[in-house]
């Protein structure tokens, strides 16, 4: 790979909360030197609507609705190594607390019996994202090719796996930066 | 059942205290009364024996927790459990389930209503010879189809006991259809303890060294090096164990011998206490065997009139030695010799950490030999003949006889001992078994087997079992005894260690994903490396065994899986338009964006 030409990487949050990216940030200083090898695509930093064609992309947060299944699927097709970070793209997390109660009862409880809502009714404007049946972990759905278990995985676990991979290495992290209790 | 029933507790449960006694041992046999009390463990009850073993009350749940058989929620008045293995699949257990869930207007795994029934699945229960087969409360059913299950339905409608329900759905048949040394001749009663008497310790124990007998249950460790290891063990107290948690799907051989052949198992326990210096002996029987347990006091007691047990055997002063019985609650793991000790102390089933083997620190932290109930049996015959005649059967390396317990597509499943070195296909010809396709030998911790191996011999050089057959023909599919024991591996994997107990559940998914006709080239791949990291991290051999079915069906059997797969290199787990079919309905949406293309 020539001197020049900067990796692209892309992320994204499905259903997630966000906590992944914000770990991603806390790389603090060592960002910069990053940054020299690293050019980033879609991602909430730039807000690219659309992914093109990336190096590595990766996804935080389980899939929980139709948007979530097709920004995955863009993922996949655009990204050649895609990386599933965090508990809830991997084993669908804290959003699949909702796994274990019927989607109508979900539905039912927030929209219909909620008290303050003047007449209220399920929402069915084509424009939402209509939801699955259950939040599933990313790899149900499409290939994955590394796993970056944490909740969240944290800044320097972050950092060494992003440095392997891009120095074209196999990422190696030692039992400390896995070890979470 | 309200609390205040429960304020009666100290009153409900003095007999059961009465007859167990107050050592935190008995935890396990104290709660397995409980839930035949309550039908399930009330957590006043928790509080009271925590207090009366002296243990904390987490210790108790733990407990509760861990065995299949006992409960924190109740599981009706009456409890219907179908055996779930596969050659009662074969038989049509999924059918039956349904059938009987449809007649009672209840759902698999709920409690009804009014607290009369809950009706679930189970590990196999040893009746495969004789299935379908289901417990209810704990008593076994056997031959099961929709007229039993009228008769069941009625019967539990009309609340009548289980104690009163006609005998013939509990009949349970030996079936055995060939036998050698061990199930041939008849033993009398103390012949064989008379013999080693005679012959003295030291001549007896070099007697089952030169006859090379090997551990019945499956690993085949030299039964000589394990007794003489335990002898020489420095100890408080040496134990004898014998091992009858027949836990392995299609095994049932340790069945027969416990209702026919009680007194050689016995005796062969009495011999190695005299050898090994013992006083006490435990006879752990699955929870599943129960109903074998009032047939074997009674042949306690017989043997302690006779003085073939209790103090002075056969007039021997010093020679002192009694055996218990101690109940299992449906748990697999136990079958391990380590987790059998952890749940004879009233514990958790868990693995132990080995070494420390069991020969230097078992049962209570002492000396303690545990063996399989088919090799005490082989004991009593050495020692009331000798090791010449012994190995007259056998090869080289597998001296003696081997009893196996055949079944699934064959006229005759049942009992056939075998001298060790049989190969498959003399074997299909005794239990008229035609058009075999693979077998199944020693359960799904075992080796599937195609027809181009069927020259192979059951011996420990070359097909090692604990005696488990299991046939299938050319019309069954593969894929599902695969699917089968990927689903048995994660439900009795004992949650200690990572890569057992998260491979299993990756490898019931992926098998699963399959089956539905959602895999992939990648998943099978998948499959072969998860089971490679059970192989050679897992903390024990449930976990090192766990990949075996599928391993071999994907090496094997690739017919089996090959149609079913689809040609991506990757594929959904699941239908995703499907997963949008609640939300359509609910929303009334069926716009373009409704769905998945």
């Amino acid at each position: 790979m020539s001197e020049d030409r900067k990796i692209k990487l892309a992320t994204c949050s499905l259903a997630g909360c966000f906590g992944c990216h914000m770990s991603l940030l806390d790389i603090d200083e060592k960002l910069f030197p990053l940054l020299k090898k690293v050019e980033f695509d879609r991602t909430p930093f730039t807000d690219i609507k659309k992914c093109g064609s990336c190096d590595i992309g990766i996804v935080e947060g389980g899939v929980s609705n139709v948007e979530n299944v097709h920004v995955l699927k863009e993922f996949r097709k655009h990204c050649k190594v895609l990386v599933a970070m965090g508990a809830c793209a991997i084993t669908g997390g804290v959003p699949s607390l909702r796994n274990n109660i019927d989607l109508w009862d979900c539905f039912q409880e927030i929209y219909l019996y909620e008290g303050g809502l003047e007449g209220s009714q399920i929402p069915n404007d084509p424009e939402l994202p209509l939801p699955l049946d259950k939040v599933y972990p990313v790899y149900e759905v499409v290939k994955i090719d590394y796993f970056l278990p944490g909740c969240p995985p944290s800044a320097d676990t972050i950092w060494k796996f992003l440095t392997d991979l891009i120095a074209g290495r196999e990422p190696k992290l030692s039992y400390e930066m896995l070890h979470y209790d | 059942m309200d609390s205040c029933e429960f304020s009666q507790i100290e009153q409900q449960l003095s007999p059961v205290f009465e007859q167990h006694g107050y050592e935190a041992q008995k935890l396990l046999q104290i709660l397995l009364d409980v839930q035949e009390i309550y039908s399930f463990i009330p957590d006043e009850a928790i509080t009271y024996i925590a207090n009366l073993l002296s243990v904390s009350r987490v210790s108790v749940k733990a407990v509760v927790d861990f065995y299949s058989f006992l409960s924190f929620k109740s599981v009706g008045e009456y409890r219907v459990l179908f055996s779930d293995n596969i050659t009662d699949q074969m038989l049509g257990k999924n059918e039956l389930m349904q059938y009987f869930c449809k007649k009672m207007w209840l759902e698999p795994g709920k409690v009804s209503e009014d607290n009369l029934l809950s009706v679930d699945s189970t590990s196999c229960t040893g009746m495969c010879d004789q299935g379908p087969a289901a417990l209810v409360n704990g008593w076994p059913l056997t031959n099961l189809d929709q007229q039993r299950l009228d008769l069941i339905a009625k019967l539990i409608r009309d609340r009548n006991p289980v104690s009163t329900w006609p005998a013939m759905l509990f009949e349970v048949k030996d079936n055995i259809y060939r036998s050698e040394i061990l199930l041939g001749k008849p033993s009398v009663a103390g012949a064989a303890i008379k013999a080693t008497l005679e012959r003295g310790v030291a001549a007896t124990l070099s007697e089952i060294e030169a006859s090379k007998l090997r551990g019945r249950g499956g690993a085949g460790y030299s039964t000589a090096n394990k007794w003489s290891s335990c002898r020489t063990s420095p100890g408080t107290a040496h134990y004898i164990v014998c091992n009858a948690d027949e836990g392995e799907p299609g095994t049932f051989k340790d069945r027969v011998l416990l209702n026919s052949y009680a007194d050689l198992v016995l005796e062969g326990m009495t011999i190695a206490a005299k050898i090994i210096g013992a006083t006490q002996g435990f006879l752990y029987l699955r929870g599943e065997y129960r109903y074998l347990r009032r047939k074997l006091e009674e042949v306690l007691a017989q043997r302690r009139t006779a003085g073939l047990l209790g103090r002075s055997i056969l007039g021997e002063l010093g020679f002192d030695f009694d055996i218990e019985i101690h109940l299992g609650a449906g748990a697999y793991i136990c079958g391990e010799e380590s987790a059998l000790i952890e749940s004879l102390e009233g514990k958790s089933g868990r693995p132990r950490n080995r070494p420390p083997f069991p020969v230097t620190h078992g049962y209570l932290d002492q000396p303690t030999v545990v063996d399989n109930v088919e090799t005490f049996a082989c004991v009593s015959k050495i020692a009331e003949y000798d090791s010449a005649w012994f190995t007259a059967l056998g090869t080289a390396q597998s001296s003696g006889s081997k009893i196996l317990s055949i079944s699934g597509d064959c006229a005759r499943p049942g009992i056939y001992e075998y001298p060790f070195g049989v190969a498959l296909y003399e074997i299909f010809d005794d239990c008229g078994a035609e058009d075999v396709h693979a077998v199944q030998v020693s359960g799904p911790s075992g080796t599937l087997v195609s027809c181009k191996e069927f020259r192979r011999r059951i011996c420990f050089e070359d097909l090692p079992t604990a005696g488990a057959l299991i046939i299938f023909n050319r019309e069954r599919d593969i894929l599902q005894v695969a699917l089968n024991s990927a689903h048995f591996f994660a439900y009795e994997s004992c949650g200690f260690c990572t890569p057992c107990r998260v491979g299993t559940q990756l490898q019931k998914k992926i098998i699963d994903k399959i089956s539905d006709g959602y895999g992939t080239a990648y998943d099978l791949e998948e499959l072969k490396y998860i089971g490679h990291i059970m192989r050679t991290m897992s903390h024990c051999g449930l976990g090192h065994t766990a990949a075996n079915q599928v391993i071999d069906m994907l090496d094997k059997f690739p017919d089996a899986y090959k149609n079913k797969l689809k040609k991506l290199v990757f594929e959904p787990a699941f239908d995703l338009d499907r997963a949008l079919e609640k939300a359509r309905k609910i929303t009334g949406r069926d716009d373009k964006l409704a769905h998945f293309p």
